[in-house]
């Protein structure tokens, strides 16, 4: 699983270039987040992939000569911060809610809606420990789940940022 | 000053230096058509779609501009598609202009609405729908330069109906190119850089392998002085024909599955492969895993996508190819090789004079003997054009080109119908040039209606038909690898002599070599097109050939036959 950033024109059908160009590399993309950055015009992507080191190079290049992706990175080899988000719906009777608050508070999830047969809890984390959570859920009865996929970030002071707006100086045309 | 969105369409591409525009007219379009009529831009009426694509290509394969062709939406788009995707895989500049339903009714299914964006997809550089007047000249001028920066590679615009109608504003002086700001990539760090240079002092049996990415960053002059420092034997790819003159010693010839023996073999035993402007395509290696085993390399290349994709490189300098030149030539020792050149001379053996004419006469006509013979009837100074399968592996065999593009051919695609075409738009782009077109049978009746293109426009454009009543190179390989099977590949064609006559065309069936001579001096003489009926022998095959997926030292070499063999075996 390779993990890769790319910061992209924010426009109808970018999305399409990035994820037809995945597709025509033979390249499963395993969860792609797209959001907005400080700047309007410009949107992160966050880009997991199943492929190996080699795969993820050919799709770095070849994403980063799409005239609408600013920037391509695979930082599957940097130290990462990776996070996801799940709202997983659970059964909860009277007899079984204590158990399932007993068992959030050591994933650190959050109850954010109760009703009289199930819960919905907020976590947040890495895949693992929301892979974690679901695992000693499902006894319960797991009902209904969203995933964000990844956003993933590189520690400290390795930064990833868009390139300053100022526009490219025309290439000359040849001959 | 305000204008209409197809008004500013033709006066932005005015100002950008087109002169012609190669096209087909329909509903949605019509504004445009409109327009153009008050231009000063020249309107070559094709008939076909394809044929319009083909020649904007041809036409920015003969002059390294940018070619512009145009068509309406739904099926004169759809048309368009093969054409796109010939200027993709061998990265010409072609500009493609389409017009496209209104707005409103953009998604509605209208009459001839098709997401031509969606389809080119894959197969452009990029592409854009156009719905605003206002920003017709500013992306339109973003397409050219898109076109023909970096690698180029073709460009689609498709521009609403709506948008051709509506007025706007329109100052040059404020529609200029506003691209994404990219992030700029260092090219190579200094240690690739001297370890390139290391690689190249130090190697005993250096090779290059010369691309098509020298004719297109203009690296004709620094590649010759690369060459000659280091004294670098240097294999053409088929699209790199003409970057280096096939006269010069250090040429010795073209590579890969059609490519010379001792080309061939001399990739198989060098210990350092510089490969310029070129990509490794599969036609060019055989089988990966034996290539070139005992060979370093060196990839000068400005794709980045294309380092360490087919073959691992030690030393992968990220540029334009006269850029990267200019600054490795400073730094190369003047080199003799004395051994190595032996080695190769050793494995050209007697070949190395492919004189063909000089074999006694069978009294059958090869290809062969049509190709070498237009290349001394031309002193090998025309451009030409070729299609696809036999003729254009033989036309690259036999024809020997010292100048850049002056061999213009459907390389990576492989698109028969390309030639026709691509003539007319090479003949827009060099109208003083001998041009010829080398096709076959088969590919020639794809796009053979683009001969009424040729009597409307008055050009001359010679046309060559290589007519050995089969579709050659399928046939070939039935006749190596399906037991002569010939399914499908026998050909019915018409009397193409005559057929030029009902289109107003000289026309001349050839079938003896004595003729061939005599034939070709009268079409260059004469003031229009002649179109030559060349009847070649019929099951002749392409040799030598490294059958798909074979290693690249083993190739099919050619029988006992009245032809040369093309090298002896070293």
């Amino acid at each position: 699983m390779q993990t890769l950033v790319a910061y992209v024109e924010n426009k109808p059908g970018v999305l399409n270039r990035v994820s037809s160009l995945a597709r025509r590399l033979a390249i499963n993309i395993d969860s792609l987040t797209v959001g907005p950055t400080e700047n309007e015009e410009i949107a992160r992507m966050t880009i997991v992939a199943h492929t190996d080191a080699k795969g993820a190079h050919r799709l770095e290049a070849s994403l980063e000569k799409l005239v609408d992706v600013l920037l391509a990175e695979n930082i599957s080899e940097r130290s990462l911060l990776e996070r996801d988000l799940a709202l997983i719906k659970v059964a909860a009777d009277q007899q079984s809610r204590p158990h399932l608050m007993d068992l959030l508070k050591v994933f650190r999830g959050r109850v954010v809606d109760v009703a009289p047969d199930s819960l919905i809890v907020e976590v947040s984390g890495t895949v693992d420990k929301i892979d974690g959570l679901l695992e000693v859920l499902r006894p319960y009865g797991v009902l209904e789940m969203a995933r964000t996929g990844r956003i993933a970030m590189t520690r400290g002071g390795d930064l990833l940022q868009p390139p300053a707006s100022e526009v490219e100086p025309a290439a000359a045309t040849k001959n | 000053m305000k204008l209409t969105g197809a008004e500013i369409l033709c006066e932005t591409l005015e100002h950008l230096g087109v002169k012609d525009i190669f096209g087909y007219p329909g509903g949605a379009i019509l504004p445009v058509y409109d327009a153009l009529g008050k231009s000063k831009l020249h309107h070559v009426l094709v008939r076909h779609e394809q044929g319009a694509t083909h020649m904007a290509d041809g036409y920015a394969r003969a002059s390294g501009g940018v070619g512009v062709a145009m068509a309406t939406s739904g099926p004169g788009a759809t048309n368009m598609v093969t054409g796109i995707a010939t200027a993709m895989l061998d990265s010409s500049p072609v500009v493609c202009i389409t017009g496209q339903v209104g707005s409103k009714l953009l998604g509605s299914d209208a009459f001839q609405e098709v997401d031509i964006t969606g389809i080119t997809m894959p197969i452009t550089k990029h592409n854009v729908v156009v719905s605003r007047a206002e920003d017709i000249a500013r992306t339109v001028r973003e397409a050219f330069q898109i076109a023909n920066s970096g690698r180029p590679g073709p460009v689609l615009v498709d521009i609403t109906k709506d948008a051709q109608q509506a007025s706007a504003e329109f100052d040059w002086g404020k529609c200029a190119p506003k691209l994404p700001a990219k992030r700029k990539r260092p090219s190579y760090d200094q240690a690739e850089f001297d370890r390139a240079i290391e690689l190249l002092n130090s190697a005993k049996r250096p090779l290059i392998l010369a691309g098509h990415g020298i004719m297109i960053s203009g690296a004709m002059k620094a590649f010759s002085e690369f060459v000659h420092a280091g004294h670098f034997p240097v294999a053409m790819t088929l699209l790199g024909i003409g970057a280096f003159p096939a006269n010069d010693p250090l040429n010795l010839g073209m590579m890969g599955m059609h490519g010379e023996a001792w080309v061939n073999h001399a990739i198989q035993e060098a210990d350092l492969l510089i490969a310029v402007g070129m990509r490794f395509d599969d036609r060019v290696t055989g089988d990966l895993r034996t290539y070139a085993k005992s060979a370093k390399k060196i990839h000068i290349e400005i794709d980045r996508a294309e380092i360490n994709k087919n073959v691992k490189v030690d030393a992968a300098l990220v540029g334009d190819a006269r850029e990267v030149l200019e600054q490795l030539n400073p730094h190369m020792e003047k080199k003799e090789r004395p051994d190595w050149h032996a080695r190769i001379k050793e494995m050209k053996g007697d070949s190395a004079v492919r004189d063909i004419q000089s074999l006694p006469d069978s009294g059958h006509l090869y290809a062969a003997h049509v190709i070498n013979d237009l290349w001394k009837e031309t002193n090998g100074e025309a451009i030409v054009v070729t299609d696809v399968g036999q003729h254009q592996m033989w036309e690259a065999q036999y024809y020997h080109h010292n100048k850049p593009r002056t061999l213009i051919t459907s390389g990576g695609l492989g698109t028969m119908g390309f030639a026709l075409p691509a003539a007319i738009g090479s003949k827009f782009a060099k109208p003083n040039a001998d041009v010829w077109v080398v096709v076959g049978d088969g590919g020639f009746q794809m796009t053979m209606c683009e001969l009424a293109t040729i009597v409307q426009e008055k050009i001359k454009v010679n046309i060559a038909i290589i007519n050995n009543g089969y579709l050659g190179m399928v046939r070939q390989w039935q006749e190596f690898f399906y037991d002569k099977r010939y399914v499908a590949t026998p050909l019915v064609a018409p009397d193409f002599a005559a057929l030029a006559n009902s289109f107003g065309i000289r026309g001349e069936r050839i079938t003896a070599r004595a003729d061939v001579v005599p034939t070709i001096r009268a079409a260059r003489e004469y003031k229009e097109s002649v179109l030559i009926d060349f009847r070649v022998e019929q099951e002749d095959s392409v040799y030598p050939m490294v059958p798909a997926g074979a290693s690249l030292h083993e190739m099919i070499r050619r029988p006992n036959n009245p032809l040369v063999e093309t090298a002896t075996e070293p």
